[in-house]
């Protein structure tokens, strides 16, 4: 593997412009996790023209609802879920800000258009990773929706949280980059 | 005749939930294993030590191998000669699950109704219940949490008899090359043919309850399953960001079928195929 570039939050759309498909990064700060329910609820929100209770500009999204943390530790396992069932709502979220993506999993053509246009950056987590990934997060704070359980908006403060990048602000995708050598059907 | 009270069945179901849920079953993390040794792409192979590593900590410190505990699959077999006393079979098996699910940590997952409220149920009950029959007078429980990254890709195809072998493996491939790197790869693919609709689908998900390490009995269906492992993994698709080792392991069951019919189910599971079993 190559050298991993640390990257902090927030994330500005300079920073993101310049990591590229393939990219192994770690993110140290805050990241925020939403995922379906929440999605719905925060685009619900903002189609009847309401304020979002989190302020999403240049922040990083982690699509995550987490197991219950044991006594004394700051979060349960936390990898990420599949981010194509937030595809409907990303654009939308993405308008409120959002520089970085965090799941794992394919998108829509919708989406990486999106990513384009804001200087958007998509990095997978590796999925089934959880009890691993949870030894880079410090703290798991609830920020808004808490009746949604583990599908509240939470703040994650992360020190090298390893995720790589996957869709790049250009649009080139790693997935496509990766499997091409190793297709032989 | 022979009896166990539910509150038996209750308290294994419990620990069987937390014990799925923590521990890697041996055959996987050895196929984890062995992947690795073979994986060509190194990006592949640095996934594969991220989720070996997993497995090492979730073990060794009882938490979960992944956030998505999943929905609890329950297989029974119930003994004729064996009476079960103090309440009924299903509510002492889904006491266990909301048991097991919260003295574990575990996540729940479920919502009581899915289209209009989506309530969750906070106890991840109910569980999905298959209940059989048998000689006996024994109860044997199989247990295999399902999450939903992968069970979104699984998928069915309606074949017909002139489709035969060569359909049913364009089926199978059509439904992973779909699934792509979404199901949490390297997968474990649970292939159900024959049947109808519905027994296809359930056999799939029986399927995934063999070892990993082990072939059907039946040698024709054993060559398909080691075939069809070899063109998955011919797919690129590898550990998630591309690679060779794009599944463990295929499982077919098969069962009788009409003369028209050729049904093929393929439940695809990440590379977390947990699973726990009790006979009492």
């Amino acid at each position: 593997m190559a050298e991993k570039i640390r990257i902090t939050t927030p994330l500005m759309e300079e920073q993101s412009r310049k990591l590229k498909a393939g990219d192994s990064v770690l993110i140290t700060g805050t990241i925020i996790s939403a995922r379906d329910a929440a999605h719905k609820v925060m685009t619900e929100a903002l189609a009847r023209g309401e304020k979002l209770p989190v302020d999403w500009n240049n922040q990083i999204v982690y699509y995550l609802g987490p197991t219950p943390a044991k006594p004394g530790d700051p979060i349960g396992s936390c990898g990420p879920t599949t981010s194509g069932r937030m595809d409907a709502y990303t654009p939308t979220m993405l308008d409120q800000g959002i520089k970085g993506m965090v799941g794992k999993g394919s998108r829509t053509p919708e989406v990486v258009e999106s990513m384009k246009k804001h200087g958007v950056t998509y990095f997978a987590a590796v999925g089934g990773a959880a009890a691993l990934i949870a030894k880079s997060v410090q703290k798991y704070e609830v920020l808004a929706y808490p009746e949604l359980g583990p599908e509240a908006v939470a703040a994650l403060t992360v020190v090298d949280f390893p995720a790589i990048v996957v869709i790049d602000s250009e649009g080139n995708n790693f997935y496509e980059m990766g499997q091409a050598p190793y297709r032989r059907l | 005749m022979r009896t166990i009270q539910v509150k038996k069945i209750t308290e294994e179901v419990a620990q069987m939930c937390k014990e799925a849920a923590y521990y890697l079953p041996g055959d996987v993390y050895d196929a984890l294993k062995k992947g690795r040794e073979t994986e060509e792409s190194p990006v592949g192979r640095d996934v594969l030590d991220q989720i070996i590593k997993n497995a090492e900590i979730a073990k060794a410190e009882d938490r979960p191998i992944c956030q998505d505990t999943g929905m609890a699959i329950i297989f029974v077999e119930v003994g004729q000669d064996l009476h079960i006393e103090g309440g009924s079979l299903e509510d002492a098996i889904n006491a266990g699950v909301a048991k097991g699910y919260t003295e574990g940590y575990l996540r729940k997952s479920v919502v009581e109704e899915p289209l209009f409220n989506r309530k969750n149920t906070q106890n991840n009950t109910p569980a999905i219940i298959y209940t059989k029959i048998v000689d006996g007078d024994k109860i044997k429980i199989q247990l295999a949490p399902k999450g939903f990254g992968s069970e979104n890709k699984s998928d069915i195809k309606m074949l017909v008899p002139a489709d035969g072998v060569e359909g049913v493996k364009k089926a199978v491939l059509d439904i992973i090359l779909h699934a792509s790197c979404n199901p949490c790869p390297p997968m474990v693919v649970g292939v159900g043919i024959g049947g109808t609709m519905d027994r296809a689908a359930v056999l799939s998900k029986r399927a995934l309850i063999r070892p990993t390490n082990v072939r059907n009995a039946h040698p024709d269906y054993a060559k398909l399953e080691l075939e069809l492992l070899d063109l998955i993994n011919k797919t690129g698709i590898g550990p998630q960001l591309g690679g060779t080792t794009s599944a463990l392991a295929v499982n077919i069951e098969w069962g009788a079928t009409h003369i028209a019919g050729l049904p093929v189910a393929v439940t695809i599971c990440c590379h977390a195929m947990r699973h726990s079993e009790r006979v009492l």
